[in-house]
């Protein structure tokens, strides 16, 4: 019997993803409307001035965007440790780690991504100017990423727990918050017309860390949830 | 080399018996340092030129800070032998520790913030020290948390020991970022509270404080770990006939 390769396994994980993502379109366009109600929020709190709310629109869009991949992330395994298909997974012979790694870039596509094209229009809400936009996407896209590998590990070791969502806040928001760090201080430092190079070169290193190191970790604590 | 008593340490009976009588060698010996160290922090150490006496607290700030980091390091090393080769033991360790370590933790953060008040004038500052000792309680109450939520023990040992691996990595990363984070947000005036080279007579106190704190964390866990392994163990048979005894 012929053996599916290794990518074309990924791939094909990451397909079905993207599939089941867009036949439930209502549950992938959740997470974008609380990371918009989330950013709504500050300045109702804060006041609707714009000078002060410029100085705090990276810290806003960021932790919109924690609590909304937060909110995503939950969903990653649960429909399919339901249906049996992350037993599926596991009894395949294909490295698992590969396969969540397929599964956490699907779950990017699908959750990360429209956040990142929607920030500009709510980093405009927020006063942020122009030129900042593209500095507010990318380093909501490399933040989202690590939030998305970050948030694979919780949700897999949260994996049919009561009270699970809860906990996975408790377990991962610790962890983000370097990438909250550098990247609202990147976001901060392009509203003011400054560089964001370095804070930019920082994410994209706990980027690269983190998809490398977590898939096998996320591999590990799905092994261990669905015995 | 005959390796067999390593072995035995692994089962729970022996481990039971063995932290009973490994107990005094670190209860007394903490006893007695901590009471050393006290007496020379807080009597014979001469006050400090610009904190005055307010600096004493210094002699369980940095212990408890020291043990917040040991314990974690400890509760992952634990955690990863426990992964690699199903120790329950190792498991039963990293179990017994985290809740010392999160009292560490809070006792750190609490001097701290009692130093802040009359140094500082304030009761918490964002400094990068009291930041990444507060996310290093979160972390800690992550691992309880989740060792908490799942019932079946086996399963909440090894997802717990993921976490704490995950968090050590992580560790560095967090240290850093918020020390980076510090320095660009905060203006320059509380490098006081940086290490300050202490003088001789003050130092030495605190070297014993650091070292009898450690040997109480041990007592403290030979003894967690003794009620860990009779809950753990608690339907074994080994167990009646050692109660009995």
């Amino acid at each position: 019997m012929e053996r599916t390769g290794i990518f074309s396994a990924a791939c094909l994980a990451f397909r079905r993803d993207l599939l089941l993502a867009f036949r439930h379109w209502g549950q992938v366009a959740q997470p974008l409307v609380f990371f918009a109600i989330v950013a709504t929020l500050f300045p109702l709190a804060l006041g609707p001035q714009l000078a002060e709310l410029r100085e705090i629109a990276g810290g806003t869009l960021w932790v919109a965007a924690l609590l909304a991949s937060l909110l995503g992330v939950e969903l990653l395994f649960r429909a399919d440790h339901a249906d049996g298909t992350l037993e599926q997974m596991m009894i395949s012979g294909q490295p698992l780690a590969m396969l969540v790694l397929a599964k956490g870039f699907a779950h990017w596509t699908v959750c990360g991504l429209p956040l990142v094209l929607l920030a500009p229009l709510v980093a405009a809400g927020l006063g942020a100017p122009p030129a900042a936009n593209c500095t507010v996407m990318l380093s909501l896209a490399l933040g989202t990423g690590i939030l998305s590998a970050l948030g694979a590990i919780g949700s897999a070791l949260t994996l049919g727990l009561r009270r699970g969502s809860l906990l996975l806040g408790l377990l991962v928001l610790p962890l983000a918050m370097p990438a909250l760090i550098f990247g609202a201080r990147a976001i901060d430092l392009a509203i003011h017309g400054d560089s964001a190079r370095g804070p930019l070169l920082l994410l994209s290193a706990m980027l690269v860390l983190c998809v490398t190191l977590a898939p096998p970790a996320a591999a590990a604590a799905l092994r261990i949830s669905a015995e | 080399m005959n390796w067999t008593w390593f072995h035995k340490l692994a089962s729970p009976p022996h481990a039971y018996r063995i932290a009973a009588r490994l107990l005094p060698w670190f209860g007394w010996p903490a006893g007695a340092l901590i009471a050393a160290g006290l007496y020379g922090g807080l009597v014979l150490a001469p006050a400090d030129y610009q904190q005055g006496d307010a600096f004493r607290i210094v002699y369980v700030h940095a212990p408890s800070a020291w043990l917040s980091m040991f314990v974690y390091a400890t509760m992952a090393v634990a955690a990863a032998i426990g992964l690699v080769w199903r120790i329950k033991l190792a498991h039963a360790v990293a179990a017994a520790s985290a809740p010392i370590g999160a009292s560490f933790t809070f006792l750190a953060l609490a001097t701290g913030a009692i130093w802040g008040k009359p140094m500082w004038g304030t009761w918490w500052v964002w400094d990068a020290r009291l930041t990444s000792e507060l996310i290093l309680l979160f972390l800690y109450t992550g691992v309880m948390a989740l060792r908490a939520s799942i019932d079946d023990r086996d399963r909440a040992d090894r997802a717990a020991a993921v976490l704490a691996l995950v968090g050590v990595v992580n560790l560095p990363i967090i240290h850093y970022s918020v020390y980076w984070w510090n320095t660009l947000h905060q203006p320059a005036t509380l490098t006081k509270i940086g290490k300050p080279s202490m003088a001789g007579d003050m130092l030495w106190p605190l070297l014993v404080m650091m070292l009898g704190f450690t040997l109480y964390y041990a007592a403290i866990l030979l003894i967690r770990l003794r009620a860990e392994i009779l809950r753990r163990e608690r339907d074994a048979g080994w167990l009646t006939t050692e109660l009995a005894r």
